[in-house]
């Protein structure tokens, strides 16, 4: 295949994850069926199922898809060089901004990935699909206890009370609880982190 | 092939001995006493006394210096700066045995004015000597590997190139990680120290603080006695032929929230925790539990 072909089939695999995200997202995960996917598109299904063999594959693909695409934004944040407690206000702000303008995404993370275990029990074993994002986090981490401002501690007690603290505010949002807006929160909710985890 | 003996003097600095103990582990010692004299020696009966080296100028093929060295340190009433300057004028090679004489080791904190190694302090350059340093090999270790400072000793004596690190020691020996050859690694691959002590199960990295991915040296190529190696035999490796030896806490990994401080040599961070995710994930039984009274 020429890398033009490649690049172009590439492309039509992201509009097909973004496509089924959203699906997934309004109708939950049960609901939404290759066939509805494939017709938000346009497409027919003989030629989605040659980008996805199945909903399954489909399903692991977007999660990797998000996973990438949060672990490059916080990546661009652990190479700066800047203190902990900045990296952890840019951290939040950063997260809370794609559940403003690709809210589908931090909901799939919570409503199908977190939800539907069983669904990704096969080919995301442990952290694999969520890799890329679970990396940064951890070297955001480790980079914050070599400098002195993090206590050391074990890395699932940190990552729970950051990515539990983050994902319960997305999910509050999202059921129309919170009385603001989730960026008049980064301020507060960046402080309190940085508390909680620093010496 | 030369047919005399090489004369070699063994000048022992701040030390324990331990080199000069471990030479004697060396399994042919009567075959390299056919090619090699000692004018002096600590414990093996040698021609001259250590008087008789301080006083007179003998001739000299190698001079040994093992030990940490200090201007401060006097071997009778002569300053051991005095004695390597005499003898390493002479020597066709000078070869610093073990990490003390080579980097400072543990003596380096004997409490003599400036201890370190003959040219490096841990990791320094020192300026001291540097005359001679282009003369000099390193040969690292807590203590030495016999094999390894003998099979030196024959490459100088047959004239055989040696290839050096930057810290002088022989790529033959030290340009591997003490990692190669380890018979744990399949323990290290799937990232698994359920190790206890001398046990055979585990690799001892992820939380018994062993060195051996970024310690040079070929512990687990050339045999301790021939048959064994620390991590073989179920202690982790101290790290103990580098420039930072001794560390301190070394019966456990520095970890930064669960993260190693120190990687395996050359291997970013970036990359080693998107391995480490992988290879989590798997889930051997075979490997997690006992290998025998399972």
């Amino acid at each position: 295949m020429s890398i033009n072909r490649a690049s172009k089939k590439e492309k039509r695999k992201e509009q097909i994850m973004q496509g089924a995200l959203e699906l997934f997202a309004s109708k939950g995960f049960y609901s939404t069926t290759i066939p509805d996917i494939a017709l938000s598109l346009k497409m027919s299904v003989g030629n989605m199922y040659n980008y996805f063999k199945s909903k399954d594959i489909l399903a692991e693909e977007i999660l990797k898809f998000i996973s990438a695409y949060l672990g490059k934004e916080l990546q661009k944040i652990n190479e700066k060089d800047i203190s902990t407690q900045e990296k952890t206000r840019e951290i939040v702000d950063i997260y809370f901004e794609v559940a403003m303008s690709k809210p589908e995404m931090i909901d799939y993370f919570l409503r199908v990935y977190l939800s539907n275990r069983e669904i990704f029990r096969d080919g995301c074993a442990g952290m694999i699909c969520v890799n890329e994002f679970v990396t940064e986090i951890m070297i955001y981490f480790e980079e914050g206890v070599r400098a002195g401002e993090l206590r050391d501690q074990d890395f699932f007690s940190a990552f729970g009370l950051f990515m539990g603290y983050l994902g319960g505010m997305v999910f509050l949002k999202g059921e129309h609880i919170l009385p603001k807006e989730l960026d008049e929160y980064v301020d507060d909710i960046s402080f309190n982190i940085y508390k909680a985890l620093s010496i | 092939m030369r047919s005399k003996k090489l004369k070699v003097l063994w000048l022992t600095g701040i030390a324990c001995n331990g080199n000069a103990h471990s030479f004697l582990n060396y399994p042919y010692l009567a075959q390299f006493m056919d090619r090699f004299e000692f004018l002096y020696h600590p414990i093996i009966e040698s021609k001259y006394t250590l008087v008789d080296i301080i006083n007179q100028d003998l001739e000299c093929d190698i001079l040994l210096i093992e030990g940490a060295i200090s201007i401060e340190y006097k071997k009778d009433t002569t300053s051991i700066y005095d004695i390597i300057q005499k003898y390493s004028s002479k020597a066709q090679k000078i070869v610093t045995v073990g990490t003390c004489a080579s980097f400072g080791g543990i003596f380096r904190d004997s409490g003599y004015l400036g201890a370190s190694g003959l040219h490096f302090d841990r990791d320094i350059e020192l300026d001291d000597f540097k005359n001679i340093k282009s003369k000099t090999i390193s040969i690292s270790g807590c203590p030495i590997h016999p094999e390894v400072l003998v099979n030196t000793l024959y490459s100088i004596r047959e004239d055989i190139k040696i290839a050096l690190d930057k810290f002088l020691r022989p790529k033959e020996f030290f340009a591997y990680t003490v990692h190669n050859g380890c018979t744990r690694n399949e323990y290290f691959e799937y990232k698994i120290d359920n190790h206890n002590f001398g046990e055979r199960e585990g690799c001892m990295f992820y939380e018994h603080g062993c060195q051996a991915p970024y310690t040079h040296g070929s512990c687990n190529k050339i045999l301790w006695n021939e048959v064994n190696s620390k991590t073989r035999v179920g202690l982790q490796c101290m790290g103990c032929s580098e420039p930072s030896f001794p560390k301190s806490n070394l019966f456990n990994t520095k970890k930064n929230m669960g993260i190693p401080e120190e990687l395996p040599l050359g291997v970013g961070k970036r990359t080693y925790l998107t391995l480490a995710g992988i290879t989590k994930a798997f889930n051997i039984k075979r490997l997690e539990t006992r290998l025998f009274n399972d």
